[in-house]
């Protein structure tokens, strides 16, 4: 059944194309989404804990041993849930669009059933292939739907969107491209039998190749998990893209790139985060290298959020600290530093799409105006309070207050820091205070400004049903998790002991 | 039964905001959510056995069991205490709001949802947990100050928030590293209240920070860092010298009614901490620190006082003394951990404490309900030197408040003496140097209050204020049961101290080795 | 010398022959009984009679799978040669339906009947193993598209590509036959397999060397890999647009299908690697540095195109250079993708020359004009989608199986990943070639065309002929066993 949401969703970017009207197109695409949604409820009430839930398996094409594989564990289900939530969350804050309706859902569907391939697919390829599908959407939703700053206007307008999906476009095959050269390198040396990652987990690569298959593959999913230096795609293009996107573009596509670095390059690849047997600038290993970039990231991104006119920009250089996190977690190599990263990928795609439906749709498309300093003598809070409130409790959320998700997640994620490198601990966690000093300066000059003068007491349209119910989803959605992480760390845990996750265990898990 | 209680605001709160369509309706249903709350507190108050230590009304349930997070909640005699200190003065304070007409159903809601903080953090004994809800009361509050108060609000309050946010990161900090040094490679460390007070009397929470935690540090070391950044957070919310100065701009720019919700519910939050936390799981460290630490709790009784003198803004005048009033209880505990002396005196020290708890809380939020009764009816006037002789023109004002001024000056059948003659009691035995130089205090906030009473009610008529109306009979009753507690508390503080006895007892057991 | 059965030869040559009277056919009848109709009926009838002669062809290919030998490997049928003949033939077909709504030319007969004497040269072509047919074969195949190239009489830059695609032509034929003498010269032979066997030695004969690289340099211009690529941008815009589809399609099954034969059949023993560390000489390294030279090149240049069709050409230097990484493996799995490979990419390169040609009414050919294409046409804006993403390999269109496979395969060929520097050159070119593909995409989806333009209309038969390749990108692109199977045969 699970598969039907890759399937439900194709379908359901065609119907959307070819639907009649607006809202019909619309309501299509709410309905797609909501069953996928159900179809991963379903699912995940079902797992029994440490299963392995195979959805598919035939041979594809039996020439390369490559079959059509859909399985779900734990960690797949989890982040199964949390596309089901952004998919549906991301088209009810698009309800407003009226440009192209019909193909502006075609491509959303498309790109969410990319989306669920990945995390189903359970061979290499069938894993790249449904990656592979996202990218194009996404450079089209942005293209065509993006917003832009109110200064740039028509062709210079168009120009920065193209800048914006193109640069997202670019980095993203880039990145996979790695990861498709690391891909045929792998079918090769395995001896070409299967690309299924039950066959490939047992396979004995040798350590040599691991050594240099790893960074390969970890490097080219890490480009689309927005890891420093190579994140410059996501604040443009999360700012440029229309809120829907935004929402999808943080909170599920980067997770897709570090749910590849979990899911392929560090459960193939283990010993490839072994030490060198030599140092250089005082690093030892591949792990030491990405948990270095991934603090920087975390701190990096924070502090030129700080510094964001953009309210958008603000949102976006936040998830790229927040990813840092994720990468963080997984550079752990502990039960709970990897417990924490995949919550985290979870708890940020939901806070993220929160924010950004906050700054896109509710602010963005009522003020036109993204500018912090223009926003602030508006006194937003006391024309659209559901948005004020909302983005409070995102922002909280977002922060890692004790409640929401961001903090159990981010607090594991310490924790296992902590145990393993604990100097990037205490940088990731002035990471963390200039996360809390950013959120402020965003919130208060957003929502709590002073009134210059009193010429902005124009009525602004109120916020309507569909937003204040993607809203709630997403709010309640962060505030369970974070009251009661079980649901989901009784999804990741498992999952976790596994036998797939055999060789990181056995190397230098803690 | 205590999940229930902090539940009961929680809904009350959405309640208000989802049901109540105009300010009266709101108002009607806040009041009627915090009196439901003060009976269950009064009826909790009424069930706990007050002749056994621990716990009592525990509630356990896994909650993160991977990462040692459990639902735990519980009270002993402090608990109690608190819960009907924040069930009293919030009710108090929405009761002082009734006739505000600028609070309207968002702001009863925040006073709700602040209120379940409270609840929530005088009641959990899991640290997470209790994070949680020491984090909660802190947005409620802040919004509470940034969107009702006066002209500096938005500063006072984002200073209110950094401040108390840097010190609960750092109170963060602290026990995550307990948490580390106390886990194990295959089991979760140790968030526990009860447990890490047990395992830091039996001396294995000391041994754990020095072979777990690799920080090169020595053992004691490690426990003076983690110390002091527990310490941190509590100093900031209790506003120990110098952490304080988020207070005077905080109280006075809120709303009256906000302030009296800060001063009478959220600085004990503090206090709390200080007896919950710092004393029985630091008990080594704070008796290696507690030169250090009298110091601190001299300084916040002396200098408030003296700071308080030179005001010329009542509200701002009772901030500073409310912060001196907050440092008689550090000044008890402090001594209350010392290792040698007698243990009665210890004992003396703490059950001053915690009669200074509850008869700050109702002292100063009198005041400070007068102060919004007065502001009401000056529209914002409320200088020292911008009055005078009211006690001629409101005489029934200018009487009950004069009771409530002396009741925080200490006199003896009030309510603020019994508390500070204990700790007083304690003090000059265990720390007489202490004692001595925090007498001045006591003189200095005399002194100003009765400064005040001179200015404001004393002397020639103002004659802009010759008109101002007395205390309505709807505010002369809201005000009789509270006068009633403070002489009831003077004149029979075993009330309390009865409560609290086998609680304090069993401290005192925690301090010795 | 063995004799040849003429009537065996004959019976082998079936499909052949019935192209060939089909192209007869049509050009009496257009000659004569249709001198005066309209041109679009012309068009229609000839492309009728040139479908039927198709169909005709594969399934008298389809109905004798035998496979045959003739002496000297002068004809020489295997279930390979059986595939590629019915991959030429299906892509005649429907560069065929692509035709007709072409109106450039009076001479319909000619123009088509070209296209079909052009698949029979290929046809030869492939199912030869002699060195003396392959050169006449590809030099028959060669005039043809000469003729086609320069086709269109009104128009200068038709006669400036058509002239300089002979030019080259004609020099890399010089090349090639310089090569081939060479080689006879050295192994007394003219027949691939006895030519392998001669120059099977312990050491690699410089003469031979010399050889190798004129051989390499003939079809090198063949099939335009840098730096051999010169004509080819100004062929494909000069081109009438089906030829410029034709060439880049039809022509790169055949040629790179031979150049394949010779290569792995009359060079194997002569092959060298080109490892990054365990370098041979032989003509892996050759075609190596070609590979990488015209996967830069191409891709780069690409970028800088403002003609979509010189966009193609440059492109198609870079495709060429992806193809030839497979040469470089030269295993039977490599050879499989690379056939894959050349199949998927002439559909997808046919494709985008048809949506172009449906345009051409329009005068389409900066890739500025495509602003809006979406609104007036969408259909055709969602097959070049298709097509282009496709040339870029993005899954799950076939052009993408195809790279994988090529780099696959030339990664497991031995000795173990030598070739990697190579695939990884590959694959950052492709990421560049996303870029370019990308930039035209965005002026059919993104840019807003003029406001008042009407929709296009599209002939039943152009429409028919896209769709259909757009419909095998795709399923062979999902199902990439179809193609598989057959190969495997081999």
């Amino acid at each position: 059944m699970l598969a039907w949401t890759i399937y439900l969703s194709f379908l359901g970017a065609l119907a959307s194309r070819l639907a009649p009207s607006k809202q019909a197109a619309r309501i299509l695409a709410l309905l797609t989404a909501l069953a996928g949604l159900a179809l991963t409820i379903a699912a995940a009430l079902h797992w029994q804990p440490g299963e392995l839930l195979t959805v598919a398996r035939v041979p594809w094409i039996p020439q390369l041993g490559i079959e059509y594989h859909l399985a779900a564990d734990g960690i797949s289900l989890t982040l199964l849930l949390l596309t089901g939530i952004a998919a549906t969350a991301g088209i009810l804050f698009s309800w407003n669009i009226e440009n192209r309706t019909q193909e502006f859902f075609a491509f959303f569907l498309v790109l969410i059933g990319g989306v669920y391939g990945v995390f189903l697919a359970f061979d290499l390829f069938l894993l790249f292939v449904f990656y592979e599908i996202a990218i194009i959407p996404k450079y089209f939703l942005i293209a065509i739907w993006g917003s832009v700053p109110r200064d740039a206007s028509g062709e210079k307008a168009g120009a920065q969107r193209e800048y914006a999906a193109m640069k997202l476009a670019l980095y993203s095959f880039a990145g996979s491209a790695l990861v498709l050269a690391g891909m045929a390198a792998t079918w090769s040396v395995s001896g070409g039998k299967s690309l299924s990652f039950d066959a490939l987990t047992r396979y004995p690569f040798p350590v040599h190749f691991q050594m240099w298959a790893f960074p390969l593959v970890f490097l080219g999913f890490a480009v689309l998990a927005g890891m420093w230096p190579f994140h410059t795609w996501a604040p443009t293009g999360h700012a440029a893209a229309p809120t829907a996107a935004s929402m999808l573009l943080a909170g599920v596509v980067m997770k897709l790139g570090a749910y590849g670095c979990l899911r392929v390059a560090m459960m193939l690849f283990p010993a490839g985060l072994g030490p060198w047997g030599f140092h250089f600038l005082g690093l030892g290993s591949w792990r030491d290298v990405f948990a270095v970039l991934a603090v920087i990231g975390i701190v990096y991104g924070a502090s030129v959020a700080l510094v964001q006119r953009d309210f958008k920009f603000v949102i976006g250089y936040s998830s790229v600290s927040h990813m840092g996190f994720v990468l963080l977690g997984l550079m752990t190599l502990t039960r709970i530093g990897l417990d924490g990263a995949v919550l985290q990928m979870f708890s940020h795609g939901v806070i993220a799409g929160l924010l950004f439906a906050v700054v896109g749709r509710m602010v963005y498309d009522r003020t036109h105006t993204r500018q912090l300093h223009e926003l602030s003598p508006m006194r937003l809070a006391h024309y659209i309070p559901f948005a004020a409130v909302t983005f409070i409790l995102a922002g909280m959320a977002s922060i890692g207050l004790p409640g929401f998700s961001g903090f159990i997640a981010e607090f594991q994620v310490i924790v296992g820091t902590w145990r393993a490198l604990p100097w990037m601990a205490i940088v990731a966690g002035i990471g963390i205070l200039v996360g809390i000093a950013f959120t402020w300066r965003a919130l208060t000059m957003a929502f709590f400004g002073e009134p210059v003068a009193r010429s902005h007491e124009h009525a602004l349209p109120p916020i309507t049903l569909p937003e204040k119910i993607a809203s709630l989803l997403l709010i309640a959605t962060t505030l369970v998790v974070g009251l009661y992480p079980r649901v989901l760390t009784d999804l990741i845990l498992p999952s976790l002991n596994s036998p797939l996750f055999e060789g990181l265990r056995k190397g230098a898990w803690r | 039964m205590i999940t229930a209680l902090t539940l009961l605001p929680v809904f009350g709160g959405f309640a208000v905001l989802l049901l109540a369509r105009s300010r009266a309706a709101a108002r009607i249903l806040a009041v009627a959510v915090a009196v439901a709350a003060l009976a269950l507190a009064i009826f909790i108050w009424h069930s706990f056995n007050p002749s056994t230590p621990g716990m009592q009304f525990e509630q356990w349930h896994a909650w993160v069991p991977s990462l040692g997070i459990a639902y735990h909640v519980g009270v002993d005699g402090l608990g109690v205490l608190m819960l009907a200190v924040s069930a009293m003065v919030v009710l108090m304070s929405l009761a002082a709001s009734w006739s505000n007409s600028n609070h309207g159903p968002v702001y009863f809601a925040l006073v709700l949802f602040l209120e379940a903080g409270l609840f929530g953090t005088f009641t959990a004994l899991n640290f997470i947990h209790w994070f949680i809800f020491w984090e909660l009361s802190l947005i409620p509050a802040f919004f509470l100050v940034r969107l009702w108060g006066g002209q500096g609000r938005a500063r006072a309050a984002t200073q209110f928030f950094l401040y108390t946010m840097v010190g609960s990161i750092a109170l963060l900090l602290s026990f995550l590293a307990i948490y580390l040094a106390t886990s194990q490679p295959n089991a979760p460390g140790c968030f526990d209240f009860v447990q890490l007070a047990q395992l830091a009397h039996s001396g294995q929470l000391t041994t754990a920070l020095a072979q777990n935690l690799h920080w090169g540090l020595s053992a004691d070391t490690t426990g003076m860092l983690l110390f002091w950044a527990a310490f941190l957070g509590f100093a900031v919310k209790t506003a120990v010298v110098p952490f304080h100065t988020w207070v005077p701009a905080a109280y006075s720019e809120a709303s009256s009614e906000t302030t009296m919700l800060l001063t009478g519910a959220m600085s004990k939050m503090g206090v709390y901490g200080f007896l919950r936390i710092l004393l029985p799981i630091f008990p080594q460290e704070m008796q290696r620190a507690l030169t250090p630490l009298l110091w601190l709790a001299v300084a916040t009784i002396v200098l408030p006082a003296f700071a308080a003198w030179v005001q010329r803004d009542l509200k701002r005048t009772f901030a500073y003394s409310s912060v001196n009033h907050l440092g008689y209880c550090v000044l008890g505990v402090c001594v209350a951990a010392k290792l040698a002396g007698s243990e009665i005196e210890k004992a003396a020290a703490l059950t001053g404490v915690l009669l200074q708890i509850f008869s700050h809380a109702l002292t100063a939020s009198a005041l400070f309900w007068f102060i919004a009764l007065l502001e009401r009816r000056t529209e914002g006037w409320r200088g020292i030197d911008e009055f005078g002789g009211l006690r001629r023109v409101v005489p029934v004002f200018s009487g009950l408040m004069g009771i409530a001024i002396f009741a925080s000056l200490g006199l003896p059948g009030l309510n603020g003496f019994p508390g500070e003659f204990l700790i007083f009691k304690g003090a000059f035995p265990l720390a007489p140097w202490a004692a001595s130089i925090s007498v001045l205090g006591l003189l200095m906030t005399a002194i100003f209050l009765l400064t005040v009473i001179q200015k404001v009610f004393s002397g020639p008529v103002n004659p802009r204020w010759e008109l101002l109306p007395d205390l309505t009979t709807a505010e002369r009753l809201a005000f009789v049961p509270v006068i009633a507690l403070m002489f009831l508390i003077g004149l029979y503080p075993q009330l309390i101290t009865g409560m609290v006895h086998a609680t304090v007892m069993q401290w005192v057991a925690g301090v010795r080795f | 010398m063995n004799a040849v059965s003429y009537l065996e030869l004959l019976r082998l040559t079936l499909p052949e022959i019935a192209l060939t009277v089909a192209a007869l056919l049509l050009l009496t009848l257009d000659l004569t009984l249709l001198r005066p109709s309209p041109l679009a009926r012309r068009f229609s009838v000839a492309a009728f009679i040139a479908c039927a002669g198709c169909l005709a062809a594969i399934a008298l290919v389809a109905a004798s799978s035998a496979t045959a030998s003739l002496p000297d490997g002068m004809f020489v049928l295997t279930p390979l040669t059986h595939v590629v003949h019915i991959v030429l033939l299906v892509l005649a077909l429907l560069t065929v339906l692509l035709s007709t709504a072409t109106r450039f030319t009076d001479h319909v007969g000619e123009y088509i009947a070209l296209i079909l004497f052009a698949t029979v040269a290929m046809m030869f072509l492939i199912a030869t193993e002699n060195l003396l047919l392959i050169f006449v074969a590809l030099e028959f195949l060669s005039l043809s598209l000469y003729i086609l190239t320069g086709f269109d009489k009104h128009s200068r830059q038709s006669a400036e590509g058509a002239l300089k695609y002979f030019l080259f032509g004609g020099m890399s034929a010089g090349f090639l036959l310089f090569g081939m003498s060479l080689l006879y010269g050295l192994s007394g032979s003219i027949e691939l397999p006895r030519i392998a066997a001669a120059v099977s030695g312990p050491s690699l004969d410089p003469l031979l060397l010399i050889a190798i690289v004129m051989v390499a340099i003939g079809f090198g211009f063949k099939v335009a890999a840098a730096p051999f690529h010169l004509w080819a941008p100004d062929a494909y815009q000069g081109a009438p647009t089906v030829s410029a589809g034709f060439i880049a399609s039809s022509s790169k099954v055949a040629s790179f299908f031979i150049f394949a034969q010779v290569v792995t059949l009359a060079l194997l023993p002569a092959a060298g690697t080109a490892g990054y560390r365990g370098y041979t000489p032989g003509w892996v390294p050759v075609i190596a540095i070609i590979a990488a030279l015209s996967m830069v090149l191409g891709n780069l240049a690409a970028i800088a195109q403002t003609s979509l069709r010189r966009l193609l050409a440059y492109s198609a230097i870079g495709h060429a250079g992806y193809m030839l990484i497979a040469f470089a493996a030269h295993t039977p799995e490599s050879l499989s993708a690379l056939l894959y490979y050349v199949i998927t990419y002439a559909l997808a390169s046919l494709g985008a020359f048809g949506v172009l040609g449906a345009l051409e009414a329009e005068g389409v050919d900066r890739i500025r004009d495509l602003a809006g294409l979406n609104r007036r046409a969408p259909g055709m804006a969602f097959c070049l989608l298709i097509f282009l993403l496709s040339l870029a390999g993005i899954p799950p269109l076939s052009g993408f199986f195809g790279k994988f496979f090529v780099f696959a395969a030339a990664l497991h060929a031995e000795p173990h990943l030598s070739l990697l520097w190579l695939v990884l050159l590959a694959v950052a070119m492709s990421a560049v070639s996303l870029y370019y593909y990308l930039g035209v995409l965005k002026q059919v989806y993104v840019t807003e065309g003029p406001a008042d333009a009407p929709p296009l209309r599209i002939a039943p038969p152009t429409r028919i002929g896209v769709w259909l390749l757009a419909a095998l990108v795709v399923i062979l692109g999902c199902a990439p066993s179809l193609l598989l199977n057959w190969f495997s045969i081999h």
